[in-house]
């Protein structure tokens, strides 16, 4: 029934989510130098700095200086995203994704998504909460997302061991299968608003080609931020909004080849406008 | 019609500034709360930090939870187990929820694993934000970093519960440290009580110690007589105004004292307060 080139970006994703995973467990359990830190700041095979943007701008918040490793490896996240993958962190990297692509999957197979009543929250709450951070940061002197976010959570869990922060991912686990559709991940992560602002003008991108379009609308079904699919059957354009995590999953699901990764051409697309 | 008329009209201006009330209102209960879990996550005075931390409240602010220094103290050469060929646990420990310090931020509890104190401090220079400032054990004379600079806490002695303390030979303290006869020195005394005993009494050297934990892990006590505390808890503060008499170096330090004492003048200041007795005045 299911094809396995309908799972070929899903598949690859878990391949990206799980091996980055696997090599900061490598990092402190063997020594690895492949990668070593969390994915708050890194090493990369013993040189190269990775830096959270979202958490040094927090640290900045705090009134605090900063030493210029992590200030570099903002910058290099800053222009990998930004210039060629978008908001692919979300996605590809972070390993809260899967958590919430199984309540999303979940909500799918046992219809909840049919039967609940609807909670309507805005999906611009994120960039309210990236404010918000920043406030609580400077008030309070300590990186703010830093104390409650399930991504770090998730992710020493992962290379140090997990402890009693286990129950925020169950607890957002129930929040998106229960509460709200694509609760955490398409409404409230303030590290996701961020990525979305730093992949606005990436260069790869989803494209639709409303001519082989059947309306069939499993692209939207399976989409978690299903209002940037706005032109699909409608018009043949990229995939523009910012919130778009480059997953593929639309990609993936469309058997009529109406969808695919293509490089987008800045220049031309203003010009069309 | 009638239906319509009962509504209260709502204009634009009034729906304008009730959804700027309702975001700022959300907005502050939001910032409230975090915040509120924040002053409460920040606060764990008893926490041991590696060594060069920078002080408590700035480290918090700078450090971003990575990881590096933990990962550097376990997989550090010396701590491969040579049965094994694997690291034992290493010293620092990154908090979890459960844990009274700050979730994510590294820590280390000496009857677990104290600190090595390694020559080559491996968790320092690995530091990308500077919390671990490897400024603060640098040798300022060679350049180079120097354990004995140091400072994660301060060593206490309970002696009431410290055997040595009772007469029993105990030195297991003083034969841990890394900075043996530095930090730790043995003191002569003479036992009283018994009239023909000695006592070796540890006294703690405030100076040298750099709270690395060895002697409270080795410590044979049940619970140990002889623990690391952060140097702020572990420390009075007598207040500029106390001399030290018969120490040159402390009246020095009076003698270059800026008086930065109050004084008040009033009305009353003019007369002089003998008068009071001498002239009957009224004050």
């Amino acid at each position: 029934m299911m094809k396995w080139s309908n799972l070929k970006y899903l598949i690859l994703r878990r391949f990206v989510q799980l091996s980055l995973l696997f090599l900061y467990f490598a990092g402190n359990y063997w020594g690895w130098t492949v990668l070593q830190g969390d994915l708050s700041s890194s090493v990369l095979f013993g040189s190269v700095p990775l830096s959270d943007p979202f958490a040094v701008l927090q640290i900045l918040a705090t009134g605090a200086m900063l030493g210029t490793n992590v200030l570099i490896g903002a910058v290099i996240i800053v222009l990998f995203y930004g210039i060629i993958g978008g908001r692919a962190f979300c996605s590809w990297v972070c390993p809260v994704n899967m958590v919430t692509d199984l309540a999303a999957w979940l909500r799918r197979k046992l219809y909840i998504d049919k039967i609940e009543r609807k909670i309507w929250v805005t999906r611009n709450l994120r960039y309210y909460m990236v404010v918000l951070a920043l406030i609580v940061s400077a008030i309070s002197g300590l990186a703010a997302f830093e104390i409650v976010s399930p991504i770090t959570i998730l992710n020493r869990g992962v290379i140090f061991g997990f402890g009693a922060g286990s129950g925020l991912l169950v607890a957002i686990f129930l929040f998106d299968l229960f509460v709200l559709k694509n609760g955490w991940c398409g409404h409230i992560c303030p590290l996701g608003g961020v990525h979305s602002i730093i992949g606005k003008r990436s260069l790869i991108r989803v494209k639709h080609n409303s001519d082989n379009c059947t309306l069939c609308m499993k692209c939207k079904e399976v989409c978690p931020e299903v209002q940037v699919l706005g032109m699909i059957g409608k018009r043949s354009e990229f995939v523009s909004r910012q919130e778009c995590t480059n997953c593929g999953r639309c990609v993936d699901v469309c058997d009529d080849d109406a969808l695919d990764f293509h490089i987008r051409n800045l220049i031309a697309s203003k010009e069309s406008k | 019609m009638s239906n319509e008329a009962k509504k209260p009209r709502i204009s634009e201006r009034r729906r304008f500034f009730t959804d700027l009330a309702h975001h700022a209102g959300l907005g502050v209960m939001g910032a409230l709360l975090w915040a509120g879990y924040a002053q409460k996550a920040k606060s764990s005075p008893l926490t041991l930090r590696p060594p060069a931390a920078l002080e408590e409240e700035e480290f918090l602010k700078t450090c971003i939870k990575c990881g590096l220094c933990a990962e550097a103290c376990v997989n550090r050469p010396q701590n491969i187990d040579k049965e094994t060929g694997r690291p034992r646990p290493g010293t620092l420990k990154m908090a979890k929820a459960q844990d009274d310090v700050t979730i994510g931020t590294p820590f280390f509890i000496p009857t677990e694993v104290p600190c090595y104190m390694c020559d080559d401090i491996p968790c320092v220079p690995v530091c990308p934000t500077g919390s671990l400032d490897i400024k603060k054990v640098t040798n300022p004379e060679t350049g180079e970093m120097d354990i004995r600079m140091m400072d994660m806490g301060l060593a206490v002695v309970d002696q009431n519960s410290c055997i040595a303390f009772w007469g029993i030979q105990c030195d297991a303290c003083y034969r841990a440290c890394p900075l043996m006869d530095e930090a730790i020195k043995l003191e002569y005394d003479r036992n009283s009580r018994t009239g023909k005993h000695a006592f070796l009494k540890p006294v703690v050297d405030m100076n040298a110690c750099t709270g690395c934990g060895l002697c409270e892990k080795a410590c044979v006590t049940e619970k140990p007589a002889i623990f690391v505390l952060p140097r702020k808890i572990a420390l009075g503060k007598p207040g500029a105004h106390y001399v030290k008499g018969w120490d040159k170096k402390d009246q020095q330090r009076v003698s270059e004292r800026v008086n930065t004492d109050v004084t008040t003048h009033d009305e009353r200041s003019k007369e002089n307060p003998m008068d009071y007795l001498n002239k009957g005045l009224e004050f």
